[in-house]
């Protein structure tokens, strides 16, 4: 493992705007991950309103509502900070909300075409039917060598991958980016993006650890037995049972109300 | 039939006639409804606590139809109303997602807006986008005449969402009700800005929508009504979120004729609200049971436990009434738990471990709430009840088990 002389900067971004589903967690995960291997940690919540640092070592971007996203990649625009320690070698986690964001385009609420940062090759663009909510199970792309993924997916936005953007990997139950080619997620160089939220790290220890080694080299195991009884727990729930979330007789009422 | 209801996890088994009733009339709540006078109370949080106090306020003037049960869809509306001899006054709790319907067939004299917060997103989607359609429900409900009487909107001043929605009513008595939990209102309702908050003030740097100056206002000791009148006042309940939520309620009476004094008396003894804030013998161990179903709702729960090492309960279930998703256990600040041992229980007790472990919380996972609360009479002084907070169907899990003890 290479010597660091400076705590690593876990940087949640924007969590009064990108926070809606419990995401921060992700920044927590990460940040306890590496305190409990004895690493300095520097756990940084970079609120709207004021600029978010560069000098990062991984970026947390989690999902929110549409004129939050709106406001973040704004934000986000200005300066570029997340393009900057991008190139200087940072990771990123950004889910939902926050991974359309890091896309070239993204709709706002009522289906207009907004630039996103550009920083992975994406698209995303506003869908047309029901909103995917639920379950979402993913076989992760073999080159990332991680076990099958388990998230909860809630989004109106459906996401193509561009020739410079590889899943993260292959819908097993769920929507995942809803783009037609079954696929979940993106990954380019040290940026992670996925529609799952759990938060994912949470339910996924495998997949913070490998976003953990990309920025601080080998890390040793931790017993992860209560994410595994949790992993284990969604994944035979989604084999076993594949309803919708929602019973017939609230969906008599349901299907009235407008549905973002 | 009742048994079925129960059964099915959600409302205390007055559902399923309601429903029946519905289907067969979709008109029927506006019919139930007609020649009464109603108040609606709709909020992610203190809806049925605030329900409770109001129609033991106006049951001091006359006979009151309720929906104490917490069964707050349009077909537990029907419920309440059909079981009630027609005509006189109307306390109703009404889903956050339903109030657009229901206003519109109630036809309500007042309607209490509390709060609005994340809350089963798997249903709701966005905060934001429910305040916008409480906004367009009350729009709707005003009446075309300037003359004519819509209703009048009993409002928290300090909630931007509420503030936002409740601007669209003809007319609105602002109460200082507090906010404990301000992540989902730091985007501008209106304008897509940024709301700043201070300890007492909020207001968007962009368009200027700001606190209202509160009509109303609570305390640790009275109420201040409209006039200026103060009206000290003690409750049963604890907590100061239970205390706005009867100046909530002893305003909406007051708008019925009831006044502030009368109502906050009845209010008084109300020391059990479907079972919450009360003591059961859960598995033959006593058990004080505490609702809590979002983190606005947790912000609250801290203040009522006993202090550590004293040990919690902590039951999570992810049914259709609880919100699918759980992830909400990640904005739950359960730092705060620390010093003492938590059993992590109820049928997503997983992803509440993983919670617990993350912030370093002692905790064990004992999935039967059953067997969970005598776990923590193990930890804690066996003189004292151990508190149990659960989220919605957990909680009816657990009456169900003390009733059934």
């Amino acid at each position: 493992m290479p010597e660091r002389d400076s705590a690593v900067r876990v940087v949640v971004v924007h969590p009064d705007l990108l926070g809606t589903y419990g995401d921060g967690g992700n920044g927590l995960i990460l940040a306890r991950r590496l305190q409990w291997r004895g690493l300095a940690v520097e756990l940084i919540e970079a609120m709207s309103g004021t600029p978010v640092p560069a000098s990062g070592d991984i970026y947390c971007l989690g999902g929110g509502e549409d004129a939050a996203q709106h406001r973040a990649a704004a934000e986000l625009a200005e300066g570029n900070p997340l393009g900057q320690a991008v190139d200087n070698g940072a990771a990123v986690l950004a889910v939902c909300a926050g991974f359309q964001v890091l896309g070239r385009r993204y709709p706002s609420a009522d289906g207009q075409v907004r630039d996103g940062l550009g920083l992975i090759d994406i698209d995303t663009r506003k869908g047309g039917g029901r909103r995917p909510v639920g379950e979402l199970v993913v076989t992760p792309s073999p080159a990332l060598g991680l076990p099958q993924l388990t998230g909860y997916e809630n989004h109106g936005g459906l996401t193509t991958l561009g020739p410079d953007a590889q899943p993260l990997g292959r819908v097993d139950a769920g929507v995942g980016n809803g783009g037609g080619d079954g696929s979940e997620g993106a990954v380019v160089g040290r940026i992670f993006g996925t529609y799952m939220h759990g938060p994912v790290l949470a339910r996924n220890p495998a997949l913070a650890d490998l976003i953990l080694t990309s920025v601080v080299g080998e890390l040793e195991a931790l017993d992860d037995s209560e994410a595994e009884l949790l992993r284990r727990e969604r994944l035979e729930k989604v084999g076993t049972s594949r309803v919708t979330d929602r019973s017939r007789w609230t969906a008599r009422l349901t299907s009235r109300r407008v549905s973002g | 039939m009742g048994r079925a209801s129960r059964l099915a996890g959600r409302g205390g088994g007055g559902v399923i006639g309601g429903r029946v009733t519905l289907l067969v009339d979709p008109d029927a709540l506006a019919h139930l409804a007609r020649g009464r006078r109603s108040v609606l109370v709709s909020g992610t949080n203190g809806k049925t606590t605030t329900t409770r106090f109001l129609a033991a306020a106006l049951a001091t003037a006359g006979p009151t139809a309720t929906n104490s049960g917490g069964a707050n869809l349009p077909f537990g509306l029907v419920a309440a109303l059909s079981s009630a001899p027609p005509g006189g006054l109307a306390a109703l709790e009404v889903d956050e997602a339903y109030l657009g319907p229901v206003a519109a067939a109630v036809q309500p004299e007042v309607v209490c807006l509390l709060n609005l917060s994340r809350d089963q997103l798997d249903r709701i989607n966005e905060v934001r986008l429910l305040a916008g359609r409480w906004r367009q429900a009350l729009e709707a409900v005003a009446p075309a005449p300037a003359d004519a009487r819509g209703p009048t909107v009993v409002a928290n001043a300090d909630d931007p969402m509420v503030v936002w929605a409740a601007s669209g009513a003809d007319r609105v008595v602002w109460v200082g009700a507090g906010l404990s939990w301000r992540l989902d209102a730091t985007g501008c309702p209106r304008c897509e800005g940024r709301i700043q908050f201070t300890d007492t003030d909020w207001s968007c740097g962009d368009c200027g929508l700001a606190r209202p100056e509160p009509q109303v206002t609570v305390d640790e000791v009275a109420l201040t009504d409209q006039a200026g009148r103060r009206h000290p006042f003690t409750l049963s309940l604890p907590g100061q979120c239970n205390r706005s939520n009867a100046a909530v309620a002893a305003t909406a009476a007051s708008l019925l004729g009831v006044d502030e004094a009368q109502a906050l008396a009845a209010m008084e003894p109300v020391a059990d609200v479907t079972g919450r804030y009360g003591v059961v013998r859960v598995g033959g161990v006593p058990a004080r049971l505490l609702l809590s179903k979002n983190p606005a709702g947790w912000m609250e729960i801290f203040d009522f436990l006993r202090p550590p090492p004293s040990p919690v309960v902590v039951a999570i279930n992810a049914r259709i009434a609880d919100g699918r998703d759980p992830s909400w256990l990640w904005d739950v600040p359960f730092e705060r738990l620390a010093g003492r041992q938590v059993v992590a229980t109820g049928e997503r007790c997983r992803d509440l471990a993983v919670r617990l472990r993350y912030a370093e919380v002692d905790h064990v996972m004992v999935e039967d709430p059953v067997a969970a609360v005598a776990e923590a009479r193990r930890f804690g002084d066996a003189s004292q009840p151990v508190d149990v907070v659960a989220n919605y169907t957990s909680f009816q899990g657990l009456r169900r088990a003390a009733a059934d003890a």
